[in-house]
């Protein structure tokens, strides 16, 4: 069920759900220099989605914790910072070579086979606000048996992960179950059950359903509560069709109270469906990828005309267009968190499901309208 | 003459200067850093702003080529183009046929060389070169001046030095908007003092609203490159800005500031820069280099940049080469550095070994400034870069 809410993370502002993270390399939103960031919609825009692998060489752990931790380093500190492992850029988990010590994933540097201890001593000396615990992701077509034994590696390098956990900092519980809807209750289940964040400062959240709003954003001492939860294992090659009882099944296992990240829902109709089946927080690597394969996001916000992603000639290739890049992502990054913007106020006003419906359908004949003509 | 150029100071023969231009007041001395194709790689036109830049340098051949002259004259000119509210200075293209185009020609007419896009003879005529460039519509403008390298010796000097001087007549009678553009005469003469000097009294009875000293940055030993610019800027009338073409290491532009220059351009800043070079007081700082890994201090301390101020070392270590942001963060650096030290912050303890030695420094400070450190580019040799010489080095 679709829910909006408001989300506070340290000195971020509060932020109103559902959101978006914005995507980072090595901690700084892509392309955008760090002083132009203040150009991007506030607070939509303070959110950011760091991957500790990405330092996984250049610098050391040792150096970053000097520093004193991602916030410093960046010069970011009234940004909200969430570490999840995964990018889904650069960085992706590479479950063939993953095993029982720990994640495997394709990175810039190489195959990094990465074990909860050394994962925890990336997250102690990052500090970031909020991070996920180390998951075991499969893709959809793997077997029953290996997506099982992804969900107990999962639960048990939570375990592990928490009881390694730094004093500052929120954990999400990571939830995996690849295309097996039992599998993803299994895994959601186990995760609820563990309530770990307990003392943990955080989360001023009142989530409002989609027809009684509540929006005061009334500070909830979540002790025993688990601070939220990381759903993984999204965005590897379930069918769209699949996607909204893979992702029901999972939030009716969790609790309400507690936030939901997602990772791997990228279009717009993807984003939908994962608002749909009550997500809050969405990563921002499809605009990434519009951007660098040269596309500018054009569709309507109000979704009464039609929609359509616009090709700039000559930008896909080259490489040294940084600044058109830049201007480009910009400007894609202000129209997805305008999109976001149109999902809160369907949801506020309770009409969702018709925006959603209206959306996919609009979109659909565009698009059908545009290979017609090519 | 659409410009007004006010001497505020002095100290032997170097000055400084109030250079008012159609879209900006300036303060010479001055670097322009280079915006090839209507931006500086990795910048923002907000950012350029907030450094300080006072001009920005188009490439009249890039823009020509892309997004072409006559587009950009729709577009209501190149400051809207690159929403660049500041002065623009574009180059007459010629620079770049000789350096980019293996079979460029010269002759008479002009520079014949082969079209990138379609491989076709095309040819660049004084004319045409200050059309375009009329179209583009900077303040200030550059004449076509045959080109040679300073390394050659010969005739050939001296026939390129004659033909710019018969093309700076062709240039005049093409230039549509004076009233609104400043045209540059550039002196040739290769190191030849006699060809100079012919050079300059010819360009000097035209009365230009201001003078380039072309042909160097080339590769020249330092001792003929000072020489030429001594003997330039001694020739020049001192109510005119001088600019001297393709100079950006800084112990160049200080010693070109106190022989009485006021202009400079050049890709060095922020091509260094993505190479992963920052310039600093002490010279230059890399970045690449492994005991940057575990440095927790800012490139340079003393600076008071966005990146200095936020950033260290060790983090910019981890970026640098490898992603964009690296070259994005170094630039802003770099030129905030060629922006900040023509001003002249002379360390005090600099001025007063100075003062033992006998050379009063201090006085000077206000108008431009030695900086003190530049030993370890003393060896570097001059060459004039083309921002595309060398590919983009990350991603």
């Amino acid at each position: 069920m679709e829910r909006a809410g408001v989300f506070q993370l340290g000195n971020c502002p509060s932020i109103e759900t559902p959101a978006l993270l914005l995507s980072t390399r090595k901690g700084l939103p892509h392309f955008i220099s760090p002083d132009l960031l203040p150009s991007l919609p506030l607070p939509d825009s303070s959110l950011l989605q760091v991957s500790p692998l990405h330092f996984l060489e250049g610098i050391s752990s040792k150096t970053i914790s000097s520093i004193g931790g991602l916030h410093k380093m960046l010069g970011l500190n009234d940004y909200g910072l969430v570490a999840v492992a995964r990018d889904s850029i650069q960085c992706l988990p590479e479950s063939s070579a993953t095993n029982k010590l720990g994640a495997s994933f394709e990175t810039p540097c190489g195959r990094a086979l990465i074990k909860p201890t050394e994962y925890m001593g990336m997250i102690s000396s990052l500090r970031p606000n909020l991070w996920a615990t180390l998951a075991d992701e499969v893709p959809a077509w793997v077997s029953k048996k290996r997506n099982k034994i992804s969900v107990d590696r999962t639960v048990k390098w939570l375990d592990e992960c928490i009881a390694l956990s730094p004093a500052d900092g929120v954990a999400f519980g990571a939830i995996v179950g690849g295309s097996d809807v039992e599998e993803r209750r299994r895994c959601a289940r186990e995760i609820a059950k563990r309530n770990v964040s307990g003392q943990k400062t955080m989360l001023c959240i009142e989530w409002g359903s989609a027809n009684s709003l509540k929006f005061e954003g009334v500070e909830v001492p979540l002790r025993c509560v688990f601070a939220g939860y990381w759903i993984g294992g999204f965005g590897f090659g379930e069918s769209m069709d699949e996607r909204p009882a893979l992702l029901s099944v999972v939030t009716d296992s969790l609790p309400k109270e507690g936030p939901r990240l997602i990772s791997g829902l990228g279009l717009p109709e993807e984003v939908l469906q994962g608002v749909a089946a009550g997500i809050d927080l969405f990563d921002s690597s499809y605009i990434y990828h519009l951007t660098i394969g040269g596309f500018a996001l054009t569709f309507p916000l109000d979704t009464k005309t039609n929609t359509s992603d616009f090709k700039l000639t000559g930008m896909g290739t080259d490489h040294t267009k940084i600044n058109l890049k830049a201007t480009v992502y910009r400007h894609n990054t202000h129209h997805y968190l305008g999109f976001f913007q149109s999902i809160r106020e369907a949801i506020k006003e309770g009409r969702f499901n018709q925006f959603q419906q209206m959306f996919v359908e609009k979109r659909r004949n565009h698009l059908a309208e545009v290979a017609v003509c090519a | 003459m659409a410009l007004r150029f006010e001497i505020l100071g002095r100290f032997n023969r170097a000055r400084a200067a109030r250079l008012t231009l159609p879209h900006f007041v300036c303060q010479t001395p001055l670097f322009m850093p280079v915006g090839t194709q209507g931006t500086i790689k990795g910048l923002t036109t907000n950012q350029l702003e907030e450094i300080g830049c006072q001009i920005i340098l188009g490439n009249t051949y890039h823009l020509a080529l892309r997004p072409t002259s006559e587009l950009i004259d729709e577009l209501g000119g190149l400051h809207k183009f690159m929403n660049w509210p500041r002065a623009l200075l574009t180059d007459s293209g010629g620079f770049q046929m000789v350096s980019l185009l293996h079979l460029a020609d010269i002759t008479e007419k002009g520079v014949t060389f082969q079209s990138p896009v379609d491989g076709k003879p095309m040819l660049l005529t004084p004319e045409e070169s200050i059309q375009i460039q009329n179209r583009i519509g900077a303040d200030i403008i550059m004449a076509l001046d045959d080109v040679v390298k300073t390394t050659i010796t010969g005739p050939r000097i001296e026939e390129a030095m004659y033909r710019t001087l018969r093309w700076i007549d062709r240039c005049i009678a093409a230039h549509k908007r004076p009233n609104e553009q400043n045209l540059f005469g550039i002196v040739q003469g290769g190191l030849d003092p006699v060809l100079r000097d012919v050079c300059v009294r010819h360009l000097v009875e035209r009365n230009l609203p201001g003078y380039a000293i072309g042909g160097l940055a080339g590769g020249e030993d330092k001792d003929s490159f000072w020489r030429v610019v001594a003997l330039c800027t001694a020739l020049l009338p001192e109510d005119k800005p001088r600019y001297v073409m393709g100079v950006g290491y800084p112990l160049d532009i200080v010693v070109c500031s106190a022989l009485g220059a006021d202009m400079y351009d050049c890709v060095y800043p922020t091509r260094t820069a993505r190479f992963g070079t920052a310039l600093v007081p002490e010279g230059v700082l890399k970045l690449k280099h492994k005991a940057m890994a575990e440095d927790t201090r800012p490139i340079d301390p003393t600076c008071a940049c966005m990146v200095c101020k936020n950033y260290t070392r060790a983090y910019i270590h981890c970026l640098v080469t490898k992603d964009a942001m690296g070259s994005q963060l170094l630039s802003y650096h770099n030129l905030y550095y060629m922006m900040q030290f023509p001003k002249g912050d002379v360390p005090e303890w600099v001025c007063n070994a100075m003062e033992v030695a006998g050379i009063k420094i201090s006085s000077c400070c206000a108008s431009f400034s030695s900086s003190p450190d530049l030993e370890l580019e003393k060896d570097a040799p001059t060459k004039k870069f083309d921002d595309d010489e060398v590919a983009f080095d990350s991603n």
